[in-house]
């Protein structure tokens, strides 16, 4: 096994990946019991599949102890640190769609835009003494977009879940976070930010730009990429 | 290494120098309680904090800056007039791949003394004098004439508090002010707002758009849709009005002869008179100092994408060749003791020196 690919282990992510990889010749497995992480390539030697949890993977990549992975753009975008020097895009897969979007309280109906979050952020923290709080999980991708869009006055909050509640709990004002139908956040009374898309994610093949890459394994993401119709990037 | 043995004796022989000029040495601990200190910093600073729990203390910072722990200080048991010096680690993340280390030493000094443009000149002779081997770029600016010809424009209050907050996020500032001289088209999305806004009561839109959730009160909210509705009368900036203040934001010459241009524009801005007055007087206590005011340059616009804090007199010293930080910079920030005081202040200016700059230009020429 020359060649270590990366897709994350369980749920329809699992599943979305193992169809794609398949329509393209390349059959991906669970090998052993159904709830085992062990699993098996077959259609092309030299691949060792490694059932990880998709947000690790982009670390994973990162080190070098993977040489493919199959995770969220958000995820690799967030989580690394000048992202595309880490890690090459090889192909968008199609599937895992979501937006990072800003939400505010739907009662807000003095803010539509992000101009709108600025100026109440600035009054909130005149009037309540401390910073506006956005509650996210994304804290690179977020601060980077407010940073870039001139935002000032506010504060991010961690949340790791269940984020849509968390401006009723009192704990943030306004959160980042991922949606693909806006059901929660209507369910939270949230609105979406206009003209405010963070990243428009999607589940992604990555390639580890620093992973140790002998003959061997570049012999095999060669055979790889041609059966997949994949364009490799200069490493 | 982060910190090497070269920085750290140009950092004592920094330190012994400011000492020996008559400052004060302090100290600041390496823990700071996060939360008023994180409150002060603009973004960028808090975003690269490393923050940590402790258990009886709650969240604490690893020093990200000497400045603020050095102006608690001097405001609780201080005498005026104060000149500080201190020397250590300040720790930033950095979020990029590269050189930056996120540990590094700084020199500072620190001048607490209600003669301000004489501290400002005295400060910054004393680093030019401190980096004068190095042949180092000096840039100034000064805020404070920005802040003046902000307050003294005919337009509404709301909209020069928004532009003095925006003053140190240029990109924002210009946006803003394209838009309120009519430079720039209101977004449909503010169009499609204040159509909204005009079809009914505040009471009203909110209650038919969701529960009120959350800590910003009905009250905030009905008072900003109100300003909305207020500002959308506000007429335009008048475009001479407006071409002055891009012509300041622009200005870039040397000292000298950008005071002959703001005396010249002074007549038609006349708020930025007393702003102007400051920046000749320090021009001459620099001259005093030995400084070439005819040759140091100034841009208006300088430190406007660094520490928020500073409001007056800028400064920073560069190595031309390298993309480093500056090896040295600094500036006044009286409105940060005001907010450290709790209604006492006192003018302060200051700055610091990166002692591991100066030892790899002073390496790289041996």
């Amino acid at each position: 096994m020359s060649l270590k690919i990366g897709v994350p282990s369980k749920g329809r992510l699992m599943e979305k990946t193992f169809d794609w990889f398949g329509a393209r010749g390349v059959t991906m497995r669970q090998t052993g019991a159904e709830r085992e992480y062990s699993g098996a390539v077959d259609g092309i030697d030299g691949v060792e599949l490694v059932m990880l949890s998709a947000g690790e993977i982009p670390r994973e990549l990162a080190a070098g102890r993977i040489h493919l992975g199959v995770t969220g753009s958000d995820l690799v975008r967030d989580k690394l640190a000048d992202w595309n020097q880490q890690v090459a895009e090889l192909a968008p897969l199609g599937f895992g769609h979501a937006d990072l979007i800003l939400a505010v309280p739907a009662c807000w109906i003095d803010v539509d835009s992000l101009d709108d979050l600025d100026a109440a952020a600035a009054a909130f923290r005149a009037r309540h003494g401390f910073r506006l709080r956005i509650a996210t999980k994304y804290h690179r991708l977020v601060r980077d977009y407010l940073t870039e869009n001139g935002i000032a006055d506010y504060q991010l909050v961690d949340s790791q879940g269940a984020t849509e509640g968390t401006v009723k709990n009192l704990t943030a004002e306004a959160i980042a976070d991922i949606t693909s139908t806006g059901e929660t956040l209507r369910a939270n009374h949230l609105k979406i930010l206009q003209n405010a898309v963070i990243h428009q994610s999607q589940a992604t093949l990555f390639l580890a730009r620093r992973a140790d890459w002998p003959p061997e394994a570049r012999a095999v993401l060669s055979a790889l990429s041609a059966k997949l119709g994949l364009e490799l990037p200069a490493v | 290494m982060t910190v090497t043995p070269q920085a750290r004796a140009e950092a004592e022989a920094l330190f012994a120098a400011l000492r020996d000029s008559g400052a004060v040495a302090v100290e600041a601990d390496i823990l700071q309680p996060a939360g008023t200190l994180l409150d002060l910093y603009g973004e960028d600073i808090r975003a690269r904090a490393y923050i940590t729990q402790d258990p009886l203390r709650g969240e604490m910072v690893l020093r990200p800056d000497f400045t603020v722990p050095v102006v608690q200080a001097h405001m609780a048991d201080g005498a005026e007039p104060a000149r500080y010096t201190y020397m250590g680690e300040v720790f930033r993340k950095q979020d990029h791949l590269g050189p930056r280390a996120s540990e590094y030493l700084q020199v500072g000094y620190e001048v607490f003394d209600r003669d301000a443009p004489e501290a400002d000149a005295e400060v910054f002779a004393q680093f030019a004098r401190l980096l004068a081997d190095l042949s180092l770029r000096p840039l100034t600016g000064d805020i404070g004439i920005l802040l003046a010809a902000i307050e003294g424009l005919t337009t509404t209050p709301r909209r020069k508090a928004a532009l003095r907050r925006h003053v140190w996020r240029p990109r924002r500032f210009r946006a803003l002010l394209d838009r309120f001289a009519g430079r720039a088209p209101i977004p449909a999305d503010r169009l499609d707002l204040l159509a909204r806004l005009r079809a009914g009561d505040p009471e009203r839109l909110m209650a038919e758009a969701g529960p009120q959730i959350g800590l910003r009160s009905a009250e905030d909210i009905a008072e900003r849709a109100q300003a909305l509705l207020e500002d959308a009368e506000a007429p335009a900036i008048a475009a001479p009005e407006a071409a002055l203040l891009y012509d300041l934001i622009g200005l870039a010459a040397p000292s000298d002869a950008a005071l002959q241009h703001l005396r010249g524009i002074q007549p038609l801005m006349p708020a930025i008179l007393p702003a102007v007055d400051r920046f000749e007087t320090r021009l001459a206590a620099l001259r005093r100092r030995g400084v070439d005011t005819a040759s140091l340059p100034f841009e208006a616009s300088h430190g406007r994408s660094t520490l928020e804090y500073y409001d007056g007199f800028v400064f920073s010293f560069h190595d031309e060749q390298s993309g480093d930080p500056p090896v040295a910079s600094g500036g006044r920030y009286d409105a940060l003791t005001a907010i450290l005081g709790q209604g006492r202040s006192i003018p302060a200016v200051g700055g610091i020196i990166r002692p591991a700059l100066v030892a790899a230009l002073k390496g790289g020429r041996a």
